[in-house]
């Protein structure tokens, strides 16, 4: 029992970044199609600028703030210099183009801050809590309700907000959004602000469990991209269900079965999904029309 | 003889009975004509036929063998094929290509030999080109042979759509409102293109919404509204019947009348 | 004016197949004179890899540009072809052109066993799925480590044909020059084949190929076989050349790197994949100059490309020569 609430602790607090490196690539890819591939650079981004703002004598809280609004500045350039400029090209070259900033990013980060890892003060202390027989991090509830916490927030703004609707309605037709008068561009922009700011705010999160380095983007853009997948492309309640089943399934294989072999147990796990239901856990198969 | 037999078709999408128990029977070397308001279910019941979409309920039998949820590929096996009421063209190749990939079923060579182009490679291809310039004639589309498929005029792909169903020399061909968005003059020469098909013992199944063609060309007419069979006979007989005339002017159409108007 | 010429131009050589045989002939021409620039060996070894890595774009443009299909786990397949190099000799006492075979049809085997279900996704569903494939892959090569040497890699020896011992980077360099001329004759020759018909069919709509009797699943397992292939005897020959592997080869990042060769270069450019490997294989060489900021020149090139030569760098550029002329 204290094994099984460990595991599943374990695997629900990097399922919760998982989720919001899915649901990150949800909200881009609902407003443009584009599939980002440096959605896990905004990770990185969040953890590395808080450590080094953090170095740089900065208090720890006002760094948190300022590397979110970095990530955001970053997202708002990725959008503006490079997918607006190559509008119209195919889902493929988005794709490398996505690749081409993570590549960048990346390289800009081991030049900026470094190659090493780092980590960042829990929160609330180190002391872990017990819980029928299982230590928890106070650390991992810090992430759990910081991931319930964005995603009530994005659930509010996205239902209350005429800005909101604004993006679903850019979601659902480009082209009808556009006709009613919704700037689509900014919409655009918007996601990707928005994106980097939960990719990076997960980073800060995470930090202190998982340690942060340069490249600890690339690891968590694929995982993400899983979950969203396994959930079902472009659904946001999907991404957060593919997160937390692709965390928790990486947990308890880890656990259970072989910790070599937890990421194999995972895909093996979402290749069984996609072959059963091919479009994901929660979309809708499409009627084809010709 | 019945070449072709619907035997109580039905398929709803999200509650919406798309195609709702229609039975039709269709003898060979026809031109039959399949006709009815928006959104009756014309093209569903295409789709059904042709494989793509599978039946809820409901027989599709070719020749008496019952094909009801075969694949497309292995209906074109047995002879049957189709065209799109939206355009399907392999853009990125010429017409003639675009015909040579309708005589696939045809081909014999395998992947090696070709790999390794071997001569029965060139041999193939040869055969496959002039059964492709053929078909390519049979819509006089000769003169377009070349030309990437993405410089035809919609007219052209409309026709270039037809030779290719042609080319995989179907024993029923099913075309969906090949006469959509054409002139009159391309109008007329359809008109001359499928019932030379036709002369030639090709079961000729037509969706089409230009009356005056249908009218001209079936030889038999099949009536839908709202998914269901409202009537069948001959081009005078649903002229005639008044209840193909109110769903197309009575009701309907004053509908869509008061809402031009309005 | 543009039709005038080609009027000129005897019937001959109209014909596609010999067409594309001069392509080929040119490819095959330039390796056979470039080596006559080469100052030392590095840049015959710089060479030997590019068209190592060619051949591997060349089968993944079979895929992709050809049956419009994306893989993102293609490494998995080098990784196949690399390791059954490494092990076969080194623990089965296989000869390494046994091996090699025995390499390549593994991937095949493989492909054919993962492809139907694989390949019934469509899109992105099929990206990941393939992305997973290639993940999987590359965790069996670095937790085998009984055979595979884990994470550290394993040696690879050097392979003996006939009791002549293949060593030597210049000889390197003309084996995966010839080998990639061959293989990119084969894909040339596809192209103008009843499957190449129905692939290029297959990219354009699927639907209207399977109403005309292409059978779309069977079409595809054929290709991806076929692109598996040319990965594992590329795998192969990058182990046998560098003499040591490790799981990288079949690693996410080098998947990556296959489908940007393929894009960069120009999805269904048969010199492309070639201009593309070129690229993606000397641009880290030339920018070692640059030290730390290497990473970020390379995002920003693959950046660069892609924005400003959207359709790949060899059918823009023949775009742009083509509007000149005309």
């Amino acid at each position: 029992m204290a094994e099984f609430v460990q595991f599943l602790f374990s695997g629900l607090t990097v399922g919760a970044v998982y989720a919001l490196v899915a649901l990150g690539f949800t909200l881009i890819y609902n407003a443009s199609d584009v599939i980002n591939f440096a959605q896990g650079e905004f990770v990185m981004l969040g953890g590395m600028t808080t450590v080094f703002l953090g170095l740089a004598g900065i208090p720890l809280p006002l760094a948190a703030l300022l590397a979110v609004i970095f990530a955001m500045a970053v997202g708002l350039a990725l959008h503006r210099f490079a997918i607006e400029t190559a509008r119209g090209a195919n889902a493929v070259s988005l794709i490398m183009i996505t690749i081409g900033a993570s590549i960048f990013l990346r390289g800009a980060a081991q030049v900026f801050f470094d190659k090493q890892f780092h980590t960042l003060p829990a929160f609330f202390g180190s002391e872990p809590i017990r819980f029928v027989g299982a230590a928890i991090l106070p650390q991992s509830l810090v992430v759990l309700a910081g991931a319930v916490v964005i995603v009530v927030l994005l659930w509010t703004f996205i239902d209350r907000t005429l800005l909101g609707k604004a993006v679903i309605a850019t979601a659902v037709n480009r082209l009808a959004a556009r006709l009613v008068g919704i700037d689509t561009r900014r919409i655009v922009g918007f996601s990707f602000a928005i994106s980097a700011a939960i990719g990076a705010v997960a980073g800060i999160l995470i930090t202190p469990i998982t340690l942060t380095n340069y490249d600890v983007g690339t690891l968590l853009a694929l995982k993400g991209f899983a979950a969203a997948m396994l959930g079902g492309m472009g659904i946001a309640a999907g991404a957060v269900i593919g997160g937390l089943v692709l965390g928790l399934l990486e947990a308890f294989a880890a656990g259970y079965l072989s910790s070599q072999y937890k990421d194999a147990v995972a895909f093996l796990v979402i290749l069984t999904v996609l072959f059963v239901m091919p479009q994901g856990l929660l979309g809708r198969a499409k009627v084809e029309r010709v | 003889m019945t070449i072709l037999a619907i035997e109580r078709l039905s398929i709803a999408f999200g509650g919406v009975r798309a195609v709702d128990n229609v039975s039709v029977s269709i003898d060979e070397g026809l031109v039959f004509s399949i006709i009815g308001p928006n959104g009756a279910g014309k093209t569903t019941l295409f789709n059904l036929i042709s494989g793509l979409y599978v039946p809820q309920d409901g027989r599709v039998r070719m020749r008496g063998e019952d094909v009801t949820g075969l694949p497309p590929e292995q209906l074109a096996r047995r002879g049957l094929s189709r065209t799109f009421q939206n355009l399907q063209i392999f853009f990125r190749m010429t017409a003639l290509e675009n015909v040579m990939v309708g005589c696939h079923r045809h081909e014999t060579v395998g992947i090696f030999p070709s790999l390794l182009h071997l001569p029965a490679v060139g041999r193939q291809n040869a055969r496959t080109r002039a059964a492709a310039a053929g078909a390519l004639d049979r819509v006089d589309l000769s003169a377009a042979a070349d030309k990437p498929a993405g410089n035809l005029s919609f007219g052209d792909l409309k026709r270039l759509e037809i030779a290719r169903a042609l080319a995989t020399e179907p024993k029923v061909l099913l075309l969906d409102e090949p006469a959509a968005g054409c002139n009159a003059v391309e109008t007329g020469e359809l008109a001359g293109i499928v019932r030379g098909i036709a002369d030639d013992g090709i079961t000729v199944v037509l969706v089409e919404h230009d009356m005056r063609l249908v009218m001209r060309i079936s030889d038999r007419i099949h009536v839908l509204a709202n998914g269901r069979t409202l009537a069948e006979g001959t081009a005078a007989q649903v002229r005639a019947d008044p209840a193909v005339i109110e769903a197309y002017l009575g009701v309907h159409g004053s509908q869509e009348a008061a809402r031009a108007v309005g | 004016m543009l039709r005038h010429t080609a009027d000129r131009i005897p019937a001959v050589l109209r014909r596609p197949f010999v067409q594309r045989l001069s392509a080929i002939a040119v490819i095959a021409v330039i390796a056979i004179v470039i080596p006559a620039f080469f100052p030392s060996t590095y840049y015959y070894r710089v060479a030997a890899l590019v068209f190592v890595f060619a051949i591997a774009a060349i089968g993944l443009n079979l895929l992709m540009g050809f049956a419009g299909q994306v893989s993102l786990g293609h490494a998995g397949f080098m990784g196949i072809g690399a390791y059954a190099v490494a092990i076969g000799p080194t623990h089965f006492n296989i000869p390494s052109w046994l091996s090699f075979l025995i390499g390549a049809a593994l991937s095949a085997f493989v492909a054919f066993i993962v492809g139907r279900p694989i390949l019934r996704l469509k899109g992105h569903y099929l990206a990941v799925a393939t992305l997973g494939f290639g993940l999987l892959l590359a965790i069996v090569f670095v937790n085998e480590a009984r055979l595979t040497g884990g994470p550290d890699g394993m040696l690879v020896p050097r392979p003996v044909l006939f009791g002549w011992s293949v060593r030597g980077t210049e000889t390197w360099y003309w084996i995966a020059a010839i080998s990639f001329v061959f293989g990119a004759a084969l894909a040339a020759n596809l192209i103008d084949s009843p499957t190449g018909r129905a692939l290029r069919a297959i990219h354009d709509s699927e639907v209207a190929a399977r109403v005309l009797g292409v059978d779309v699943a069977k079409q595809k397992l054929v290709i991806f076989i076929i692109s598996a292939v040319y990965a594992s005897v590329a795998g192969s020959y990058l182990a046998a050349f560098n003499g040591h592997i490790t799981p990288d080869v079949s690693g996410f990042l080098r998947s990556i790197e296959l489908v940007a060769m393929v894009v960069l270069g120009g999805i269904g450019s048969i010199a492309g994949s070639l201009v593309g490997a070129a690229l993606l294989v000397m641009l880290p060489q030339v920018l070692t100059f640059l030290h730390d900021y290497e990473q970020m020149v390379l995002g920003l090139v693959v950046m660069g490309v892609m924005i400003f030569l959207r359709a790949g760098i060899v059918p823009s550029i023949a775009a742009a020569l083509s509007r000149r002329r005309a």
